[in-house]
């Protein structure tokens, strides 16, 4: 029911430039943004390393996840279970395992749910994450509809010396732009690698892929598994700061903002994910915050504002943002000429 | 006296009553090109599915280079040996005809996904995937075509990227459906000879409808009526064969 | 095995004691909430089957059943008319909407149509708050339904929930008799096994996509107009119903209705006896169902 395109793999000049400005604002924002904002661009940074994750799965093989936000979940839990009511647990402990669970779960699941195909893989992960969701939600032992507490940050200690104080706002931020980065880093690389080019021809052709010799089902569940621990870590940094954890962050408004943020920025390429993910939270934002026109408020009419954006970008911008910036730069390139 | 490489026993494939393959066998040895004709809906590409997988028959079996391959997925018979093209080009569009090609040839490279040295080496400065993919682009004459993408390519050269990324995976047994489908007269020329090149080296499986191609290249023929094998020899012998001509043939020479 | 004060069912007796009454109270309740969902995954299998589109706004043509019965029986002072007028008010709505966006996302990627309704979801949401506002409603039954069938000296059914599946029943003969029997029905099977054949026959396939959607959303909301006076009238109540959907359609094999109807009711046991007999795993598992059915056929149990 669709025909797979090529992805904005290659950068264009002008959305390099773009990438290298993000970057440069990104890294100088502390010092100018207040701790309220240090904050909500840390949280967004979060979010994109989320969507990068699911950017693996949806942009990049081709499969499109509605269940993908419990894996971002379950990273937060496990903190919340490996951090001990009246002391800090260490970062080089808790992370490693938060990570890991989460990758545990999506390789679990993804042996279920990779078998499937087209519209029966993207209702079985939504099934999946709810029925995560249930665990979590029905179970007082797990915290319950109520959720659980983070109490700490963890530590970050080597040899007697406190290498961060991830209680500083600026140092988490800082933290959390380099687990971005990295993380980032290590996609693009993997998008190049004989493991990212086999997922891309999964994507575009699984059965001409098949018929080459790739076992393709072994492809698609590394993809499912690490894109489930990478949303472990997205989780983790979400569960360190805010040091709070429920069942809402598995569900399926959850997952569904996730694919939002990736076709929003463009995908397949890492950096749309990034855009996305900061776009959406900016105009999210942007509609709670209308101001009241006559007798309206229509901030609390956001939901209206959200969806119509939503339809709009489908029918109008599908390739995200990244793609029409690549389209007018194309353009401009011929008017040039 | 030359190798086996593929040997059918009787291969049948039924869809509720129906039976598209009824009982058909046929050996292949290298360096001989075997064909397969017969009228529209004979059972000519659902015997090529059986054979590479990518449908599991419903009774017989299938030797491939030494190994039972009855049953097994598409992608173990590849690896097994068998090159299969597709009557309906299965090219990867959204790619340029290099990249179509270095990725079917990295399909020889060890099948590792969970490796993390898979995620993080560069896939286009594989040496051996690379020499592989172009001794495939050059056999197949798409050496100036590197560069474009396979969607914007003619038909013609769309059916020459569907052998040459056959060729990338260095089958011994060659499954190829149809080749010269659609193709002109100067194309399916080029075809012909590259086929009788790739010979020496392989088993040719040649499902195919243009006769004149058939009778220059078959070292064997069989023809299939209604997913039974009617008659099975030389060129000569299936043209003198009574039961084809009136089955086929003579509806095509009349 | 019958004695004075009830049966005692030996399977159960070990999990949790269940006499007579109490599982026949189970059963039929499995079968109510089965029918029920069987009208929304039968609008969401043929919606899909026939046009591939997914639709996760299905759950809110539900809701906007269950508000139409709201208001409706409140303004035309009874359920029954409630219905009549809720059911066609749906359809138009359903032909509305698929003339205006879903017919030219038949041919989309399904992530467009994923973004597609789920952009809807808030919209719908959003619209609902906006005409009937966030608090929880209540629909009364018609005094006609508001007996109860006694079944011991303390136990007794509704009869209203005996309508609930009455109505599901008659509804399911219904649509298989417009599919199977119906010249209507051959051209919609025509449509979802060859579209381009069958527009060369001359069958407006336009025409049997926006019917065939409207069904959909007909089904769905007559599901909300009935189940309101039971579940109440509530935001969100979509959501929940819409997963639970699903489920049943994977389970049952996309594109088959009958799948979905058995798969519905298997659904409708597990969840039901679930909740009773194991309640601290009931939420997952319809899950597990789930994960076991796609282990053994990945394609569900009835595959087109």
């Amino acid at each position: 029911m669709s025909t797979p395109t090529a992805n904005l793999e290659v950068f264009p000049r002008s959305v390099r430039l773009v990438l290298w400005l993000g970057l440069a604002a990104l890294a100088a924002f502390p010092f100018a943004g207040s701790d309220f904002y240090v904050q909500m661009v840390t949280r967004m940074m979060i979010l994109a390393i989320f969507a990068m994750s699911l950017d693996l799965l949806q942009g990049v093989s081709g499969l499109v996840s509605l269940g993908h936000a419990a894996y971002f979940g379950l990273a937060g839990y496990a903190l919340a279970f490996l951090m001990p009511q009246n002391e800090a647990a260490s970062l080089w402990l808790t992370l490693p395992l938060s990570v890991l669970a989460s990758g545990l779960a999506a390789l679990v699941i993804g042996f279920f749910v990779v078998r499937t195909h087209g519209i029966y893989f993207i209702m079985v992960t939504m099934a999946f994450a709810q029925m995560v969701f249930f665990l979590f939600f029905d179970n007082k032992a797990l915290g319950g509809s109520d959720g659980l507490y983070i109490n700490f940050k963890p530590t970050v200690n080597l040899g007697g010396w406190t290498l961060m104080d991830l209680d500083n706002k600026k140092t988490l931020y800082f933290f959390t732009l380099a687990a971005m980065l990295l993380v980032y880093g290590f996609l693009r690389r993997l998008l190049w690698s004989p493991f990212g080019r086999a997922l891309a021809g999964i994507r575009v052709n699984e059965h001409r892929m098949r018929a080459l010799g790739f076992g393709t089902f072994g492809y698609k569940l590394t993809a499912f598994s690490l894109a489930g621990a990478l949303a472990g870590l997205a989780g983790y940094l979400w569960g360190v700061q805010t040091g709070y954890i429920n069942p809402e962050l598995m569900g399926f408004h959850m997952s569904a903002h996730a694919i939002m943020m990736v076709i929003l920025g463009g995908m397949g390429n890492f950096a749309g994910a990034i855009v996305g993910a900061f776009g959406f939270e900016v105009v999210l934002h942007l509609f709670k915050d209308l101001p009241q026109v006559g007798s309206v408020q229509l901030g609390k009419h956001w939901q209206l504002w959200m969806g119509s954006f939503i339809v709009l970008v489908v029918i109008f911008a599908p390739r995200g943002l990244l793609g029409l910036a690549d389209r007018l730069g194309r353009h401009k390139g011929a008017a040039d000429e | 006296m030359s190798e086996v490489l593929l040997t059918a026993t009787g291969l049948t494939k039924r869809f509720g009553g129906l039976a598209a393959v009824n009982n058909v066998s046929l050996t292949l040895w290298r360096d001989r090109i075997h064909a397969v004709i017969g009228p529209n809906g004979a059972g000519k590409s659902t015997l090529a599915n059986l054979l590479s997988g990518d449908l599991p028959p419903t009774d017989g079996q299938v030797m491939l280079c030494g190994a039972d391959i009855t049953g097994w997925t598409p992608e173990r018979i590849s690896r097994q040996g068998l090159g299969r093209s597709y009557q309906k080009t299965n090219i990867f569009q959204a790619f340029t005809v290099w990249d179509n090609v270095r990725l079917a040839a990295q399909s020889r490279q060890p099948q590792q996904p969970w490796n993390p040295l898979s995620w993080l080496l560069t896939a286009s400065k594989s040496i051996a995937t690379n020499d592989r993919a172009t001794r495939a682009i050059e056999l197949s004459g798409l050496k100036d075509r590197r560069v474009a993408m396979a969607g914007a390519i003619s038909h013609g050269e769309q059916r020459q990227l569907e052998i040459a990324m056959t060729l990338a995976t260095e089958p011994q047994v060659l499954l190829l459906d149809e080749p010269l489908a659609g193709m002109g007269v100067a194309e399916a020329q080029r075809m012909v000879e590259l086929l009788l090149k790739l010979k020496a080296d392989h088993a040719i499986l040649l499902v195919e409808h243009d006769m004149d191609a058939v009778f220059a290249l078959a070292d064997h023929l069989t023809v299939m009526v209604n997913g039974q094998v009617i008659a099975s020899g030389t060129p000569e012998a299936i043209r003198g064969n009574a039961d084809v001509q009136a089955a086929y043939l003579g509806e095509e020479h009349a | 095995m019958k004695s004075k004060g009830g049966t005692c069912l030996p399977f159960f007796s070990a999990l949790h004691p269940m006499d007579f009454p109490t599982f026949l109270i189970q059963l039929l309740n499995s079968v109510q909430y089965g029918l029920l969902l069987f009208m929304l995954a039968a609008g969401l299998t043929l919606i899909f089957g026939i046009m591939g589109v997914v639709n996760l706004a299905h759950g809110s043509f539900y809701m906007l059943g269950a508000y139409l019965a709201y208001s409706l029986s409140a303004q035309l002072g009874s359920l029954t008319l409630a219905l009549l007028v809720g059911a066609l008010l749906s359809v138009g709505f359903g032909l509305a909407l698929e003339w205006l966006l879903f017919r030219h996302f038949y041919k989309r990627d399904h992530l467009d149509q994923v973004l597609l309704t789920f952009g809807l979801i808030y919209i719908f949401e959003e619209l609902r708050s906006m005409i009937w506002g966030d608090d929880v409603h209540g629909v009364a039954i018609p005094a006609l339904l508001g007996e109860s069938i006694p079944l011991t000296a303390n136990l007794s059914y509704p009869v209203y929930r005996l309508f609930m599946s009455a109505v599901c029943v008659a509804l399911a003969l219904g649509l298989y008799l417009l599919i199977s029997k119906t010249r209507l029905g051959m051209k919609i099977r025509a449509g979802a096994f060859n579209r381009d054949m069958a527009e060369a026959l001359g069958i407006n396939i336009k025409l049997i996509h926006a019917i065939v959607f409207a069904i959909g959303v007909g089904l769905a909301a007559v599901a909300g107009m009935i189940a309101a006076p039971v579940s109440s009238v509530y935001p969100n109540m979509g959501s929940q119903v819409l997963i639970m959907c699903f489920v049943v359609v994977v389970i049952g094999g996309i594109g088959s209705v009958r799948g979905a109807l058995i798969s519905a009711l298997l659904v409708g046991l597990v969840d039901t006896f679930g909740k009773v007999l194991l309640p601290s795993v009931s939420g997952m598992l319809v899950y597990m169902l789930m994960a076991a059915v796609l282990l053994w056929k990945p394609e569900g149990l009835f595959k087109q």
